[in-house]
């Protein structure tokens, strides 16, 4: 449990949970705080959060987008760091926020400080926390997907590495072309979804050469994407969020789980 | 020319080409070959990083002032001797090169690659005013005898895979006469093209040639070929027409030395092209050889109008193809599901500018913005940014399909109103979890097939975290 105001607290993180682990996979939020916790921070989920308003912004619906995007500015702006388990929705505030309010340059200004305290997980555990405190184990032969946005908008490649290096047991084989997108995209995936099928269909084969029987990441736009296309194709690797691992809270069920 | 209504139907086209298999086993070798050796060449440069630095500058600086780099180009090329032509559309550009072709009674023009005589549909016309063209770089004239269009703006033919290729030189090189090869490999093939093709660089009475780019203060063109043909066509006819796009244009050699350090080098790995050929007028009476006339067809068609829109950058493009050999939606797709001259990321960000969002618009929208494509760009293009700025546009413009402007409406309008948000994900996320039982998953669900035609949906926990958060703390 946080302990609110501790005198050992290295500062007051404000969780984004995004609206896929907040829908889909509470697991991956769970895992979160319990880190971002071990880390020394006293963690608050403020109850205004929705969503980043990617869906809107990359469908070029700039309106909408800036609607949600005020009500992300109101619920983080009393934290010192916004950590989020996901490079797409941690880019999105970094990266994104503060154009949506070109033409109004106070809103601006409040967008531009937010970005600056935004930080993807793992990132933030290695990068900004120098954590190294990692007591999970996990004794199985694993795969890491890097999410496009956690590679290139959030300079995330090393950070989960160095953690799932901290995990025990956990033997770490890398994927074939691993710069390569796995067709989620977004709304891409079911506006073209050949062409996605394509792409995620490429990466499943990917994973699959590499022999892991479970495939990490640090994204859930990915991951439900490629546990979605392994568990049509039958293949028998388990998914899973990288916090969970790194939580030690794997008990759950992985995302579909294994098997017919 | 090229039909630009092609490109509004990119998602039939994109399916047929995913069901192509030679055209797939012809992308398979993208992975291999192109990005393979770019990354070694980059490697091998250390000064790779700053030597994109300084390109980006140059072209910028360029872009700033270009009407004035324009007009110092037209006086340097017309002091030695050169003469330039305005065109403003596809049709001026193509009545220029007709009359100037007619006026000298030339029958035959040989052709070195431009991707801008793709654009403005010169082949076509030029046959159509009984003009016969000969394509000399070996994938144009592979395209032109399998009458395509180019499907990769260096490789033009890269989907024919090398049986195709022969099957082709089968059929139209064995009654010419020329000397013929046993076919069975890469070199075979580019033995007999190079056979057949000599014969006819004497026949042409006129060349034209693209320009990987124009400088201003010496008023020449400057070509990078591999095959050498580009030389053939423009020192051996007595007319040499060389059609370029008004953002060509740099205003110094240095500018242009810029630009040749990262070209090759994204383009194929490279180091250099084997030919850097610079032409600066027609021959002078101490030249060896060259043309009596030199001749410099400029084209606008659209890009002046895209100066200080957010769409601008494009104009930086040096035509290098990095973006689609590392585009996993080229990759998959290949060059002529595009519909238009311009494949891959920068045909998704430049062909909405030129053809309208209208016709365009799925093209900037097939993509998952994974950003792979600005990353390799050598002129640091941000490609998902623009292709954002279209998507706004076919928003604004209300192009998009009406589910997916409701879809938007109704969860930016629930997703602005945390409360409520809440209560009704919570109850969807209850019931779906309900129904998907103990599998976890989704065959298929309403709504997403384009989703579950080939993945399971899985399935949500069941509460939602922030609401078992609240009681938590
Ligand atoms: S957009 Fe960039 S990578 Fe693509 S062709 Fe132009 S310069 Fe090359």
């Amino acid at each position: 449990m946080s302990v609110p105001g501790s005198e050992s607290g290295r500062g007051r993180v404000g969780l984004f949970v995004t609206c896929l682990a907040d829908l889909f996979r509470p697991s991956v939020a769970w895992a979160s705080v319990r880190l971002l916790e071990q880390a020394g921070f006293e963690v608050t989920v403020p109850d205004r959060q929705t969503c980043c308003g990617q869906p809107a912004y990359n469908a070029g619906d700039l309106p909408t987008a800036r609607r949600v995007a005020r009500g992300i500015l109101d619920a983080f702006e009393p934290f010192d760091y916004v950590v989020a388990p996901s490079g797409s929705c941690a880019g999105m505030l970094r990266l994104h926020l503060g154009r949506l309010f070109e033409s109004e340059p106070d809103t601006a200004t409040r967008a531009e400080q937010l970005a600056r305290r935004t930080h993807e997980l793992t990132e933030f555990l290695v990068d900004v926390a120098g954590w190294t405190g990692v007591a999970a184990s996990f004794p199985h032969r694993v795969t890491y997907h890097d999410s496009c946005s956690s590679l290139r908008e959030m300079a995330v490649r090393d950070q989960p590495r160095a953690l799932m290096a901290q995990v025990q047991g956990l033997e770490l084989v890398e994927l074939g072309d691993r710069d390569v997108c796995c067709g989620f995209g977004g709304t891409f995936c079911v506006k073209y979804p050949d062409i996605s099928t394509k792409m995620v269909s490429d990466k499943t084969a990917a994973i699959a050469a590499t022999g892991a029987e479970t495939v990490l990441a640090g994204d859930l736009g990915c991951l439900l994407n490629i546990a979605g296309r392994l568990a049509r194709e039958g293949r028998p690797v388990a998914c899973r969020h990288v916090a969970e691992v790194l939580a030690g809270t794997n008990g759950t069920d992985p995302i579909v789980p294994v098997g017919p | 020319m090229m039909d630009g209504a092609a490109a509004a139907r990119f998602p039939e086209a994109s399916a047929r080409a995913l069901g192509d298999e030679n055209l797939q086993a012809a992308l398979r070798l993208l992975g291999e070959g192109f990005q393979a050796r770019r990354t070694d060449a980059v490697e091998r440069f250390a000064a790779f990083e700053d030597a994109r630095d300084a390109a980006v500058a140059a072209k910028t600086r360029t872009l700033r002032h270009l009407d004035r780099h324009l007009e110092t180009f037209e006086a340097r090329c017309r002091e030695h001797g050169g003469v330039v032509h305005w065109a403003e559309t596809p049709a001026d550009a193509r009545q220029i090169v007709l009359e100037l072709l007619t006026d000298r009674g030339v029958r035959v023009l040989s052709k070195g690659k431009t991707m801008v005589a793709e654009e403005i549909g010169l082949n076509g016309f030029l046959e159509a005013n009984g003009i016969e063209v000969i394509e000399t770089d070996l994938g144009e004239y592979i395209i032109q005898l399998a009458e395509e269009a180019p499907s990769h703006i260096i490789v033009p033919a890269i989907h024919k895979t090398m049986p195709q290729v022969a099957d082709l030189f089968r059929q139209h090189h064995d009654q010419t006469g020329a000397e013929l090869f046993p076919r069975r490999t890469p070199a075979d093939l580019v033995a007999e093209a190079r056979a057949v093709l000599r014969g006819r660089f004497l026949e042409a009475d006129a060349g034209l040639t693209g320009a990987n780019f124009l400088v201003a203060e010496t008023g020449s063109s400057v070509i990078v070929t591999n095959e050498g043909n580009g030389d053939l066509t423009q020192t051996l006819p007595q007319l040499h027409i060389v059609l370029a796009t008004i953002e060509k244009v740099v205003p110094t050699l240095a500018d242009g030395a810029a630009i040749l350090r990262v070209l090759a080098r994204s383009a194929t790995g490279q180091d250099m092209s084997a030919y850097t050929t610079v032409s600066t007028g027609p021959r002078r009476p101490s030249d060896v050889d060259g043309p009596a006339e030199y001749h410099v067809v400029l084209v606008d068609n659209g890009r002046s109008r895209l100066l200080g829109t957010p769409a601008e950058e494009v104009l930086r493009c040096i035509r290098c193809g990095a973006c689609m050999n590392h585009c996993p939606v080229y990759g998959a797709v290949g060059g002529h599901a595009y519909g238009w001259v311009y494949p891959g990321p920068i045909g998704a960000a430049l062909t909405p500018a030129l053809l309208g969002v209208e016709t365009a618009r799925h093209l900037p929208n097939a993509s998952s913005l994974c950003g792979r494509c600005e990353e390799v760009c050598p002129m640091r293009i941000p490609l998902p940014k623009i292709f954002r700025y279209w998507r706004e546009q076919e928003h604004a413009a209300r192009l998009n399909s009406g589910r997916m402007r409701l879809g938007l409406a109704i969860w930016g309008w629930l997703a602005a109103r945390p409360r409520l948000y809440r209560l009704a994900t919570g109850a969807a996320m209850r019931v779906l979890s309900r129904l998907a039982g103990r599998s976890r998953r989704f065959r298929s669900l309403f709504l997403a097939s384009g989703w579950t035609q080939s993945r399971d949906f899985p399935a949500p926990a069941g509460r939602t975290f922030l609401n078992s958060w609240k009681q938590r703390s």
